[in-house]
């Protein structure tokens, strides 16, 4: 069995009770690409992970990891792709090392086979190498999971939320090292909450509530937004925001770091809005065009549905 | 195999370097052989006795001097009534009163003796009833002793009861297996339960179940460790027994370890399945104190099984302790065979293969 893709996702259902948690959901993952999946927390996407790793069934749909049956070719798959979970599951209570050849000798490859691919990475940590994986700090650990997850040098990677909890700069050189990897022909399906790591992926989809909202490249995601963005400033942010949102032509008003962000359709006159919010007692607001991004498109079509 | 014995070097890494379980493992047994057979003890000694006197005859009196002088009671007084004597025992003053009735002695020789009375306190059940016995035996002892002098037999002579296996029928014989078939309970149900569980708590199981490694394996790496354990502590805990307790098996300890290996992988499974069906420590706890409860006080390690309602009898059949209990005490006090304990040991193979079975089939990688 060839398969020209790496994923490829049909449908796919998983049922909690009476929640749906992937609501069939349909996609494919390129060979060698770096595929991101973008949503909010409950949006599905440590599911949809645990079905394409073999953890759990689907109740309907199928899907397909380097070309083999999630369900009746489990144990082909587990044997060639790369797991980490959002949480930090290695044994704490083992040393850095003794992790790394634990799971090198799982997939019964040595701990050097494959050293040139952890080598970049595992070459920061070899100064802790008989240190507990307990007692490493949160990027340290990522770094470690991340080893023993591409020990026997997996063909498909799943990385859930991999840099939660970790600081700008380890996560800057965590995406860094998925861009070498996709080099080494590794195909990465990572999730994120992080808007600005969408940027680096060669896809994204956007997910809410088990859903697809969209499957575009980053460039694509933001230019499929039409209409007009403004941001907007002032003081009293928290009531800026309610007096914003009970305008005309307002579609909607988030805070966007200092700033709100407005999406608004043909209803809506600038001057009108200013005057208006002066009258309401606003009158230091700075009102000005914004280029949308990511998470603009994710906002605008999360309303639209 | 080099995927098992992988997984069994990073149990025994985890194991000791758990800074809590191998002192567990170690001082929890040695706590108990040490303690606990000085404290159960069925052995009821210095019941307190008040005698009323009606009689005041040789007899009478040397009945009392032997009350007095024996280690099972404590003589608290000789009361001139029963009323006195019964206010005593109200008051929780004494276990049980002896009232000799008038012209006790002279009735002995009489066609139609007197009555001797003896009251006891039932609320401690186990006390009263064998002080009341212990009390009817000083009597007819003393009796018996009184005739004999007097170069008479009496007519109904007192039966010669001889305990066999365990002549003094030492209590404490009799608790020490039992005590070492619950250092197993505990420590071979409990371990290996904690231990994945904990995994599942950790979200290592996650990590294990993306591996190619496959189920039979994994089940075997969480056991064999702990089967180990249980077999080393059961050679401490016998050791203890010989040189503090002087209680050597009569069987042969060959015997005695096949038997307890084959329960400890019935405990070790049924602790590896009830983790696996729950899904924290509370879960897992809570279902394994329900087991290791009917376990203790339903498979006849300290009341016996033939003493049960037929009911319940019949539910020890389905409670592997049963027959572990039953070998055990056979090859330890009797030094029966394994041939004599066939049954025994088939049932126990069963149990082992079930349990394990069980264990191995509701682990799942994929659910």
């Amino acid at each position: 069995m060839t398969a020209d893709r790496a994923i490829r996702v049909e449908g796919l259902v998983k049922r909690y009770g009476t929640m749906t948690a992937v609501d069939g959901v349909t996609f494919d993952v390129r060979r060698g690409e770096l595929f991101g999946l973008i949503g909010p927390d409950g949006a599905g996407k440590t599911t949809l992970f645990r079905l394409l790793t073999t953890l759990l069934v689907p109740d309907a749909g199928r899907a397909e990891v380097d070309g083999f049956d999630i369900v009746r070719d489990a144990r082909a798959i587990r044997a060639r792709v790369g797991y980490m979970p959002g949480r930090f599951s290695l044994y704490q209570d083992l040393s850095v090392e003794e992790n790394l050849s634990f799971f090198a000798a799982l997939f019964g490859v040595g701990e050097r086979d494959n050293y040139d691919l952890i080598a970049p990475i595992y070459r920061q940590l070899e100064p802790f190498r008989t240190r507990r994986a307990g007692k490493l700090s949160g990027g340290m650990k990522q770094k470690l999971a991340l080893c023993c997850a591409l020990i026997h040098r997996p063909s498909v990677l799943f990385l859930d939320e991999p840099t939660t909890g970790v600081d700008p700069v380890s996560r800057g050189e965590f995406w860094e090292m998925l861009a070498r990897l996709r080099g080494e022909g590794i195909s990465i399906l990572a999730a994120t909450p992080y808007m600005d790591e969408a940027r680096r992926c060669d896809r994204v989809a956007l997910c809410d509530s088990g859903r697809l909202l969209a499957v575009e490249t980053p460039e694509g995601v933001v230019a499929s937004f039409d209409g007009e963005l403004y941001a907007l400033s002032g003081r009293e942010r928290y009531a800026l925001l309610a007096a914003a949102r009970a305008e005309a032509g307002v579609v909607a008003c988030y805070p966007f770091g200092a700033e709100h962000h407005l999406t608004v359709d043909e209803r809506f006159d600038p001057a009108h809005f200013r005057q208006h919010l002066a009258e309401a007692g606003f009158h230091d607001v700075e009102l000005r065009r914004a280029e949308p991004g990511i998470e603009d498109v994710f906002m605008k079509r999360m309303h639209h549905e | 195999m080099r995927t098992l014995l992988v997984l069994l070097d990073k149990e025994f890494r985890q194991f000791f370097r758990n800074p809590f379980l191998p002192r567990v493992v170690i001082i929890f047994p040695l706590m108990i052989m040490f303690v606990i057979p000085w404290v159960t003890t069925l052995d009821v000694r210095h019941i307190d006795v008040a005698v009323v006197d009606h009689d005041r005859s040789q007899t009478s009196r040397r009945i009392v001097c032997k009350i007095a002088a024996s280690d099972y009671f404590t003589l608290r007084g000789v009361e001139a009534d029963y009323g006195a004597a019964l206010r005593r025992l109200e008051a929780g003053d004494v276990d049980a009163i002896l009232e000799i009735p008038d012209r006790f002695e002279r009735s002995l020789a009489a066609a139609d003796p007197e009555w001797v009375s003896i009251a006891a306190n039932g609320v401690n059940a186990l006390k009263g009833s064998l002080g009341g016995q212990y009390l009817a035996a000083v009597v007819g002892e003393t009796l018996a002793e009184l005739a004999c002098e007097r170069g008479e037999t009496l007519p109904n002579a007192a039966p010669i009861v001889q305990n066999r296996y365990n002549p003094t029928l030492e209590y404490r014989y009799y608790m020490i297996p039992a005590l070492m078939i619950m250092l197993l309970v505990m420590l071979c149900g409990f371990l290996p339960a904690l231990n994945l569980v904990g995994e599942k708590e950790a979200g290592t199981i996650e990590q294990m179940n993306v591996t190619p490694v496959n189920r039979w394996t994994f089940a075997l790496a969480k056991l064999i460790p702990f089967w180990l354990i249980g077999l080393v502590v059961l050679g401490l805990v016998m050791i203890v027994a010989r040189v503090v307790y002087g209680l050597a098996p009569e069987g042969s300890p060959g015997a005695i370890f096949l038997a307890a290996a084959l329960f400890v992988f019935t405990m070790s499974g049924l602790g590896f399945g009830v983790a696996n069906g729950s899904s924290n420590m509370q879960q897992t706890m809570f279902v394994m104190f329900f087991f290791v409860m009917i376990f203790i006080l339903m498979s006849g390690l300290i009341t016996p099984v033939e003493s049960m309602p037929r009911w319940a009898q019949g539910l020890t059949r389905v409670l592997p302790p049963r027959y572990f209990v039953d070998a055990m005490r056979a090859l330890y006090l009797k030094g029966a065979t394994i041939a004599d304990l066939w049954v025994e040991y088939v049932a126990l193979t069963l149990f082992a293969l079930l349990f394990n079975g069980w264990a191995a089939l509701s682990y799942r990688k994929q659910r």
